[in-house]
């Protein structure tokens, strides 16, 4: 049946049955394809959205149950200023390797940084630990939170290689 | 370690006008080049582009797994042809050997077989837009010279830039490759400086990128149920019932062979979207025929191979001096049994393919490390001729070398022909991902050292088991005659068994060296502990001793049959990190350092690892020191780190958490929550890397990095509680 979903800050009619997992709906309905599947049991963090503001594992969120929430993907991050920041951070380190977890990452790393502007070592630490990077890429993930939280400055992370 | 890729034939090189104007280099394999001659035919190659607008694009011909190839390949080239590195643009070349060689991303060997001939392809682009300009100018090319996108003259200070010679510079007579001057390396000016990853913009914003990110017009998404056990035939399975599910095209069954490799057996079941075919497969109630693998397990694995070890081997492969009177004589004998895993590659992005199949023609969209290996597959199995499949490279989500195999590939060409012309996205799911791998396999070392009053070594053996079938191991679990400390001392031996086992195996991240540096380094340690040596010091001797008789060898014998190894290089790297981590300083009680080295893929690499244990065993890598040599050249110095760092956390990671078991044939761990892969808490505070800068040409550095982490974390664990790690997964409660 149909859902009207907001997404992104639009409405958009989504045809999936009510159990369809949001990830799914977003990947193969509306061709969102940002959001990525990495497990399917809310292990991996790739599939990370926000809704409401709050990172959600959407593969364990169903489309029937979304309601008048309002879903928030990896294409809308540059919207947030937040999100905005943490983008430009990523790029000043050059984080990712094969690059297919940092949607979730990014998103995980957003939700932090809009409810904990300041975070601690072990904030950020316990923040992400729900997002795998299978090429371990997590000291530049930590470096870029400090830096677009504005703990460190570009040029010393970048000494760091 | 040999790794079976034949070395970079001679390439040469050829210039044309770009369609559409400009200039345009090419990478040319001879034979290739002769045979499309001899047909009368013009290929028009496509390797460096330079248009009017000064945007100079550049073909990345490899795969991109996330080991920085797309980038640091053009970076090669970009320097040589004193590119405005801004002003580049890289494009993922198809899979197309004749144009571009071999593409493949394994045995990290990108960077070493391309480094010459991708700084032909931009310095004869270089030597052309010189000698236009000169041409304009009527000026003598020897009094100009380029950078940053433009000629300039010497005497007079003129410039023109790229763009404005391009279409002359395609007129200009062309180069032998003989000829064409490559730069001083004290010239470079992109290469050695960090050069963010090209495609991170479009990572970070989420565009499709990926191999599960392809969509088609008319798109059909498509589930594949294989049996639990590898290479079983399909028994029975309800298609009437997984094509009842609304939303489901069609369901049928692929007839395979009982090679994993290939294609192989299972239900095929095609829908509207990927969730949907999922949900329609859990129908099929599929059952299956007795595999190749039935019956075998972990538990008669590690059964199989204690015995193993109490019967002579199957194999020598390697024996200097006389090891028996070298234990007679010794002062100490020590012995310990080293066991490690099973472990599954486990890449993120879980395998997928996108095909087309069409008037008996296929077009596929792979993320694969090997797509000319995947054709050939696909045009074996499915009958359809190699030159009318036309292959993508799409980005991977992650590879490891479990996209050195292309079963996935085959999968999805077979049931594109089965979808009436529709494109089909086969996509994996995490448990089909982790229950059908080809694996890094299990082994076992049976150690054996003698060592005098003085601690020094004299006598080593190892009884290595592994598995395989009919004798020869499986890939990835052979061991070389030339594990370290083979050059180190005179009385060596190694012998192996092989038991049989059908668990699919294959090349994992440093293939053999993962395991074999765990195992060795390990058990040096113990050396040195037995014999009241600093763990370092030992090593430094062991490889002083190499490398006078490797002086001594190379002397008398210039064919030595001994690999490049040279223990020069790695004593240098040791040396270095027992700077870099203080080695020797005192640490706070429950903590230790180890230390490490493994020489695999031409790359050196020594490090230290710095853990804690508590009381309750719990382990924490706190910090690591990485000091390697792969010769003068780092292309992309933040790539290379970003490998480093990720290697060592990986090893970290392995050694901390992962084992694949196997009951009744198949797979024991199904998802994450069984096969933890390293988090954020778990990871090191840092990881410190310094180049040993020395006079070789550049050598790949994905791998050779990962090897030595595991011992040094494990020594360091020692250090720390006086533990020691003989099996992996690390469990400290077991010893």
């Amino acid at each position: 049946m149909a859902y009207n979903l907001k997404i992104n800050g639009k409405s958009v009619s989504v045809d999936a049955p009510a159990e369809m997992p949001l990830l799914w709906a977003l990947r193969d309905v509306l061709g969102l394809v940002g959001t990525k599947y990495g497990c399917g049991v809310a292990q991996c963090g790739a599939c990370t959205v926000h809704i409401d503001g709050k990172p959600v594992r959407s593969c364990q969120k169903t489309v029937g149950s979304v309601g008048a929430a309002s879903i928030s993907t990896v294409e809308a991050l540059a919207e947030n200023p937040v999100g905005k920041k943490l983008q430009q951070a990523w790029m000043n380190l050059d984080v990712a390797q094969c690059g297919y977890c940092q949607a979730g990452q990014l998103m995980s790393a957003a939700a932090l940084l809009t409810a904990t502007p300041k975070p601690s070592d072990e904030q950020i630490d316990a923040a992400m630990a729900g997002n795998l990077c299978r090429c371990a890429t997590y000291l530049r993930i930590r470096a870029a939170i400090k830096q677009a939280a504005g703990l460190t400055t570009a040029m010393k992370e970048q000494a760091n290689g | 370690m040999a790794d079976g890729f034949s070395p970079s034939r001679r390439n040469f090189l050829q210039v044309s006008t770009a369609a559409g104007g400009g200039l345009l280099i090419s990478v040319m394999i001879p034979g290739v080049a002769a045979a499309a001659d001899a047909k009368g035919v013009f290929a028009p190659n496509n390797f460096v582009r330079i248009g009017a607008d000064g945007i100079v694009t550049i073909m990345a011909k490899n795969p991109e797994c996330g080991q920085g190839i797309k980038t640091a390949l053009p970076m090669i080239v970009a320097d040589e042809l004193d590119a405005d590195w801004s002003k580049v643009r890289i494009e993922q070349a198809d899979s197309v050997p004749a144009l571009y060689g071999a593409q493949r991303a394994g045995g990290s060997r990108s960077i070493p077989n391309e480094w010459i001939a991708m700084r032909k392809a931009g310095a004869m682009g270089r030597a052309l837009l010189i000698a236009a300009a000169a041409e304009t100018w009527k000026v003598d090319a020897a009094s100009c010279s380029a950078a940053k996108g433009e000629v300039i003259h010497g005497p007079t200070g003129r410039k023109l830039p790229y763009g404005k010679l391009a279409a002359a510079a395609a007129k200009m007579p062309a180069i032998a490759p003989e000829a064409i001057k490559l730069k001083d390396p004290k010239d470079f000016a992109i290469m050695g400086k960090s050069v963010m990853q090209y495609d991170l913009p479009e990572i970070v914003t989420g565009k499709p990128l990926f191999g599960i990110d392809v969509r088609l017009p008319g798109m059909v998404y498509a589930s594949f149920e294989q049996a639990p056990a590898y290479g079983a035939k399909l028994a029975s399975a309800d298609l009437a019932a997984a094509k009842a599910h609304p939303g489901v095209h069609d369901v049928f069954a692929i007839d395979g062979g009982a090679n994993p490799s290939e294609l192989v057996s299972g239900v095929a079941v095609i829908a509207n979207n990927w969730w949907t075919a999922q949900q329609a497969r859990k129908k099929l109630n599929a059952k299956w025929q007795a595999g190749p693998s039935a019956g075998q397990s972990t538990a008669d694995f590690a059964l199989k191979a204690a015995a193993a070890v109490k019967q002579a081997p199957t194999l020598s492969l390697r024996k200097d001096g006389d090891p028996d009177a070298g234990f007679k004589s010794a002062g100490k004998v020590i012995e310990a049994a080293y066991h490690y895993p099973y472990l599954s590659h486990a890449t993120l992005e879980p395998q997928n393919c996108t095909a087309q199949y069409k008037d008996g023609k296929f077009e596929i969209w792979a993320p694969t490390q090997a797509p000319d290996t995947g054709r050939q597959i696909v045009a074996r199995v499915l009958g359809v001729k190699p030159e009318d499949i036309k292959v993508h490279q799409i980005r991977c989500g992650g590879g490891f070398g479990r996209r050195l195999s292309n079963d996935y590939m085959v999968q999805a060409a077979a049931i594109a022909q089965k979808t009436g012309g529709a494109p089909v996205k086969l996509l994996w799911s995490r448990e089909d991902d982790m229950a059908h791998d080809f694996y890094r396999p299990g082994g076992f070392c049976n150690f054996k050292a003698g060592i005098d009053k003085a601690g020094k070594l004299v006598a080593f053996r190892n009884h290595f088991v592994s598995f395989g079938a009919n004798g020869k191991f499986s890939q990835g679990a052979a061991m070389a005659p030339t594990e370290f400390p083979a050059e180190a001392v005179g009385n060596f031996e190694l012998v192996a068994t092989v038991l049989d086992s059908a668990i699919p195996t294959g090349p994992m991240r440093a293939p053999q060296s993962n395991a074999h540096a765990f195992a060795y380094q390990s058990f040096i340690d113990e050396v040195a502990v037995a014999g009241g040596r600093d763990p370092l010091d030992l090593r430094v001797e062991l490889l002083t001793v190499a490398a006078a008789r490797r002086a001594l060898l190379s002397k008398t014998d210039p064919t030595s049959p001994f690999p490049p190894f040279d223990p020069n290089r790695m004593l240098a790297c040791v040396l270095k990190v027992k700077e870099m981590s203080g080695w020797g300083r005192a640490v706070p009680k429950g903590t230790g350092l180890g230390v490490a080295f493994y020489y695999s893929h031409s790359g050196y690499f020594a490090e230290v690892v710095e853990a804690s244990v508590t009381d309750a065993g719990q382990v924490r890598a706190h910090k690591v020191w990485v000091a390697a040599d792969v010769g003068n050249q780092i292309v992309n110095p933040s790539g290379a780190a970003n490998q480093v760092q990720g290697a060592v956390i990986d090893g970290i990671g392995q050694a901390l958490g992962l084992k694949i078991e196997v009951a009744d044939g198949a797979t024991v761990q199904k998802n994450f929550n069984q096969y933890p892969l390293i988090r954020m808490p778990q990871a090191p505070v840092s990881v410190d890397l310094q180049w040993v800068m020395s006079d070789n040409a550049p050598t790949g550095l994905g791998e050779p990095s990962l090897p030595p982490v595991i011992p040094a974390l494990c020594n360091a664990i020692y250090a720390a509680s006086g533990k020691r790690v003989r099996n992996l997964p690390i469990d400290l409660s077991a010893t």
